[in-house]
């Protein structure tokens, strides 16, 4: 009997995922941000799922692709339950059926050979460091803080520019840091989401055993991607993790960073899922901002812990959306254009990949602009 | 003490609550070979009338001088048993239970092991009880007064209920009225009948009854001592205002520099008041406080060319010198009712409630119904800076209760219906007004509750099943992101004004209440009581219970019998006169004591202190133990570094023996 009430193996599906403990009160679909473009109602599903039997034809419906992974439905569910694991769950039943769409198989195939969902080969990751006097880390030798850059910022020539100018800071404000060159892989968090749930735990034990090895008093991550992930999902991590918005308004609040120059605009800022809404950080990336000569901040209606979801995570890099509705991208730049932001600062690479599309799409890119906050540091950087 | 032990053992089965897991049989015939046992049975329930009649039996026709009963824990039937040994003849205090229950049978799906385990723990209180000595219980006399913090509609009625049977009643209220949350409602569920009609002749009461020394803004500071004798001292804070020469006239608070400036906290900060001021047109006292820290005098030492409240009152009454008073007295019991406070919406920022001067919470709206409200009973709100009457209105139910998000799993039990009744009160008021309610489960338990929810849905109040998630503006509008679950539709819905059903929490300084009374909290974070069913107004400090929502959300009529509960119970001790101390306290043993006093400094409840004897000649300092403040928890003796102080019934010689019989020491 002992053995039985350890083992988490013989958990049915409902179990694992706490399905009983739902009370159907719909704030996780009342919450979903994407209901407004497609059928997901995770409710449903939840409910649905509890009959074990339906699994296999639940896993066949479109709407499990439609998920963000923004979290809003666990944030908000009375009960403490997460809803859109159930969504996670029947992407397993998919992937291990072998029946994935194309490019989610190639981005899974990639982070499991080269470490990244991008299809690029390891050895270029850090490619990005050319030209730039970057520290790296050894694990033999102690250091404050360890850097870890996200696959996307590694790889993504719009994106790079946000680990550039981050070393180009912590050179000038003279920060003992290091980072940890081409050896480093993929965060798992959008395996986790796309549902290959072997190749994250792997990717878990994988990184914990790697990066438990430095003697690091901090891991600082690029993405809130990776930061969320390792800060919810790496039990075993040794060291404390932050985002790097963190130690940024650190260094200013001690007076190590300053800005040489002015930049009179009106910004609004973007909270990410990640950054926002599951970790809780939402001052420190508007200290940031606000330590900014000129800058005059805006606010979005819906910011914060009620911030709108970009729809850049979940997998949804790997995964069409078939909705012919507005992006929710498009909703938040029609809301930042209406209130005047000439840039829409992010703190997170899929956000600025969305949200600049957005912009494009809606043919704003001269009166507009979407940066990360480092490209706007870097910029006033002497 | 020279009478040869002669012990009984009584097996309980507990219907099959032991027996069914428990081979009671084979306990029973294990019992019978262990040293000293003359008799051993075993019975259905022992703590029937029958089962108490065996042990009688015994003691009468067989002689037994020590009884072991084994069966549940000894919270519930000790008394029961003790009772049965003294109606016998013998000392109650010759008894030792084993907890076959609880600590096995419940706990054990083996029957051999669970056999087992009940053999030991039976044959270690038999080690025990052969060492046990008679002892003698002793009364105090008990002070004919009783205490009641907190001047709500829970103190009121149980400080009524104790001074009409002729006891003295300290009535202590922190705010300068009593009434409290009760004041601030408009119609009450499920009769509408006006809260405050009803609930101001007894505040009247509380204020004429001679048995009642009512003290307003007045907090308790300290309590010490123990049922039937308990001293306290309670700080009457200073009103600046002369009690007994203010009329209420009110010149004061009209003339005031800060009048309209504060947020009165009587309407929910809709509403403004002076700095000078009666909480609510009924308050009793009907005498005026000036707020310490609004006052420009007092906060700047300097009022225009001098304070304008006394310059305008006619009685003289305005007095700045004024200074705290601290008052003691001395009681026999005290009833706690200190209330609740209402969850804080802001913990839900989804909601937007920090955000929304539109998204306002039900005690806002009883306000803003109530005739004495801050709009005078007109349901208005401000949209882009004009006045309007909202058409458009949701009620959103659930808000900071069953909700882990926010740490609060319970259901707070009133806001059902406390909707339903405003949503009632906004139609009536705005026939063609759009009334909604988002509700997950609606509880109507009560009396009258379901009739009532009933006629209110024939009013035409839409109630949509699904909790909302969020609210966010657009345009002029607010907009409600809920699912229809009934339906499984996400919607948008656009309103003009929501109303947050929040639930109810413990006073935020709950603390200082639980330092005071060495009070316990449950999971829920409201007081503990002593028994879920059978002491729900007791708690865990003798002499000191509880009545309405401190103990956990209650409507009005609940927190009523509950008050009335706990005044009736506050009365036993004063109506006997005397109070009954343990007989199982701590002893000192003076001739081994050191005087080092640690255990005086180790006693949770102060009942030890050091006194001066004469040993030999010689002036040495012992602990003594004051028996009506021990609990016997035995901490003293743990502490103690030369085995000098041993709670009764539970000494070494007496434990030691029992802890080698379970077998689990080497």
């Amino acid at each position: 009997m002992w053995g039985m009430m350890m083992s988490t193996e013989n958990q049915t599906f409902a179990e694992k995922l706490d399905l009983f403990g739902c009370i159907q009160c719909g704030r996780c679909t009342g919450g979903c941000p994407v209901t407004v473009r497609t059928n997901l109602n995770v409710r449903r599903f939840v409910y649905d799922a509890k009959n074990e039997e339906m699994l296999e034809e639940l896993s066949k419906l479109a709407e499990i692709w439609d998920c963000t992974a923004c979290h809003t439905c666990a944030v908000r569910c009375p009960k403490g339950l997460k809803p859109l694991e159930v969504l996670f769950g029947l992407r397993t039943l998919v992937v291990e059926s072998g029946k994935t769409q194309p490019t989610v198989r190639d981005a899974l195939e990639s982070v499991f050979r080269e470490g990244n969902p991008w299809e690029k080969p390891r050895a270029t990751r850090y490619d990005w460091m050319e030209g730039l006097e970057v520290k790296i880390a050894d694990p033999e030798q102690p250091v404050e803080n360890l850097f870890f850059v996200c696959c996307t910022i590694a790889y993504d020539p719009r994106v790079q520019i946000v680990a550039k100018n981050l070393v180009k800071i912590l050179n000038q404000a003279g920060v003992d840091y290091g980072f940890i060159g081409e050896n480093e892989s993929c965060c798992g968090s959008e395996v986790f989401a796309l549902g290959e749930e072997g190749l994250f735990e792997m990717t878990v034990e994988d990184n914990t055993e790697f990066l438990n090895e430095f003697q690091a008093r901090q891991l600082v991550t690029l993405s809130p991607h990776c930061f969320t992930t390792f800060r919810t999902r790496y039990p075993d991590l040794n060291k404390p993790v932050l985002h790097y918005t963190q130690l940024l308004d650190q260094l200013l609040q001690e007076g190590k960073i300053s800005w040489n120059q002015d930049l009179p605009k009106k910004i609004v800022f973007h909270d990410p899922c990640y950054l926002g809404k599951q970790s809780l950080v939402f001052d420190e990336p508007r200290r940031l901002l606000k330590s900014i000569q000129g800058v005059e901040l805006l606010e979005f209606d819906r910011s914060r812990e009620r911030s709108l979801c970009c729809e850049g995570g979940g997998g949804k890099m790997w995964v069409e959306s078939e909705s012919k509705a507005q992006r929710l991208a498009e909703t938040r730049i029609k809301d930042a254009k209406e209130m005047g932001a000439e840039i829409v600062a992010v703190a997170c690479p899929f956000c600025v990949l969305t949200l600049e599309d957005a912009m494009k799409a809606l043919g704003y890119e001269e009166e507009m602009r979407v940066a990360e906050i480092t490209e706007l540091l870097g910029e006033l950087l002497a | 003490m020279t009478e040869k032990p002669k012990l009984g053992v009584y097996i309980c089965h507990c219907g099959i609550n032991i027996a069914s897991t428990v081979d009671v049989e084979a306990v029973t015939e294990f019992a019978k070979g262990l040293p000293n046992v003359i008799v051993a049975r075993n019975y259905a329930y022992m703590c029937s009338d029958p089962g108490q009649l065996l042990i009688k039996n015994d003691i009468k026709e067989e002689g037994v001088n020590r009884v072991v009963v084994a069966s549940c824990s000894p919270r519930m039937h000790e008394p029961t048993f003790r009772k049965a040994l003294q109606e016998a003849g013998l000392n109650p205090f010759f008894l030792e239970m084993a907890n076959i229950r609880e600590h096995c049978s419940w706990v054990h799906g083996d029957r051999e092991e669970a056999t087992a385990k009940a053999r030991r723990l039976v044959a270690a209180a038999v080690a025990k009880v052969r060492q046990l000595e008679p002892l003698e219980e002793r009364e105090v006399d008990a002070e004919p007064a009783a205490l009641v913090i907190g001047g709500g509609i829970a103190g009121i009625q149980a400080a009524l209920d104790i001074a009409d049977a002729g006891f003295k009643v300290y009535l202590v209220e922190k705010t300068p009225s009593v009434g409290g949350r009760m004041a601030q409602l408009d119609k009450t569920f499920p009769t509408l009948d006006c809260s405050a009609c009803i609930l101001t002749p007894k505040m009247v009461d509380t204020a004429s009854h001679p048995n009642i020394q009512l003290m307003t803004y007045s907090e308790v500071e300290e309590v010490s001592g123990y049922i039937g004798n308990f001293d306290v001292k309670v700080r009457k804070k200073a009103r600046y205002v002369d009690f007994d020469k203010c009329t209420g006239c009110g010149e004061c608070a009209a003339a005031c520099r800060m009048a309209n400036r504060i947020p009165n906290e009587f309407d929910a900060g809709m509403g403004k008041r002076s700095a000078i001021y009666l909480p609510f047109p009924q308050a009793v006292p009907a005498k005026y406080t000036i707020d310490p820290e609004n006052c420009l005098y007092l906060t700047r030492g300097k009022c225009g060319k001098g304070p304008k409240c006394a310059e305008v009152c006619r009685a003289g009454a305005i007095n700045f010198e004024q200074q705290d008073e601290i008052v003691e007295f001395k009681v026999g019991a005290i009833v706690v009712a200190t209330g609740f406070d209402v969850f804080e919406a802001r913990k839900k920022p989804e909601y937007g409630y920090a955000d929304y001067p539109n998204v306002i919470t039900g005690l806002e709206m009883e306000r803003l119904v109530s005739a004495s409200g801050p709009t005078g009973g007109q349901i208005k709100i401000k949209v882009e800076d004009e006045e309007i009457v909202p058409k458009e209105i949701a009620f959103i139910q659930c808000v900071g209760s069953r909700d882990k998000s926010v740490g609060n799993e319970y259901c707070s039990r009133v806001c059902c219906m406390y909707t339903a009744k405003q949503a009632h009160l906004v139609k009536d008021k705005i026939p063609d007004a759009n009334v909604r309610v988002y509700y997950m489960d609606v509880r109507a338990f009560g009396k009258g509750f379901e009739e009532f929810y009933d006629r209110v849905r024939r009013e035409g109040i839409h109630y949509i099943r699904g909790n909302p998630s969020e609210i966010f503006k657009r345009g002029s509008k607010l907009v409600i992101k809920v699912e229809d679950t009934l339906t499984a539709t996400p919607m948008e819905d656009e309103v003009d004004l929501v109303v947050l059903a929040v639930g109810l929490e413990p006073r935020q300084d709950v603390r200082k209440i639980i330092d005071l009374l060495r009070l316990s909290q449950s999971p829920d974070l409201f007081f503990l009581e002593a028994h879920p069913k059978l002491r729900p107004v007791d708690t865990a400090t003798d002499g000191v219970f509880l009545a309405g929502c401190c103990q956990g959300p209650k409507d009005i009529p609940d927190t009523v019998a509950q008050a009335k509960g706990a005044a009736s119970s506050a009365m036993i001790p004063l109506a006997r006169g005397k109070v009954k101390i343990g007989a199982q306290v701590a002893t000192v043993n003076e001739n081994t004591c050191r005087g080092c006093g640690f255990c005086v400094e180790i006693c949770p409840y102060s009942a030890i202190e050091l006194v001066a004897v004469n040993r030999f000649g010689h002036p040495v300092q012992v602990a003594r133990v004051n028996e009506a403040l021990c609990k016997g928890c035995g901490s003293c003796s743990a502490g103690c570094l030369s085995d000098s102080i041993q709670p009764k019934s539970f000494r070494d010689r007496q434990i030691l023996p029992q802890i080698a019989a379970l077998g689990v020491m080497r």
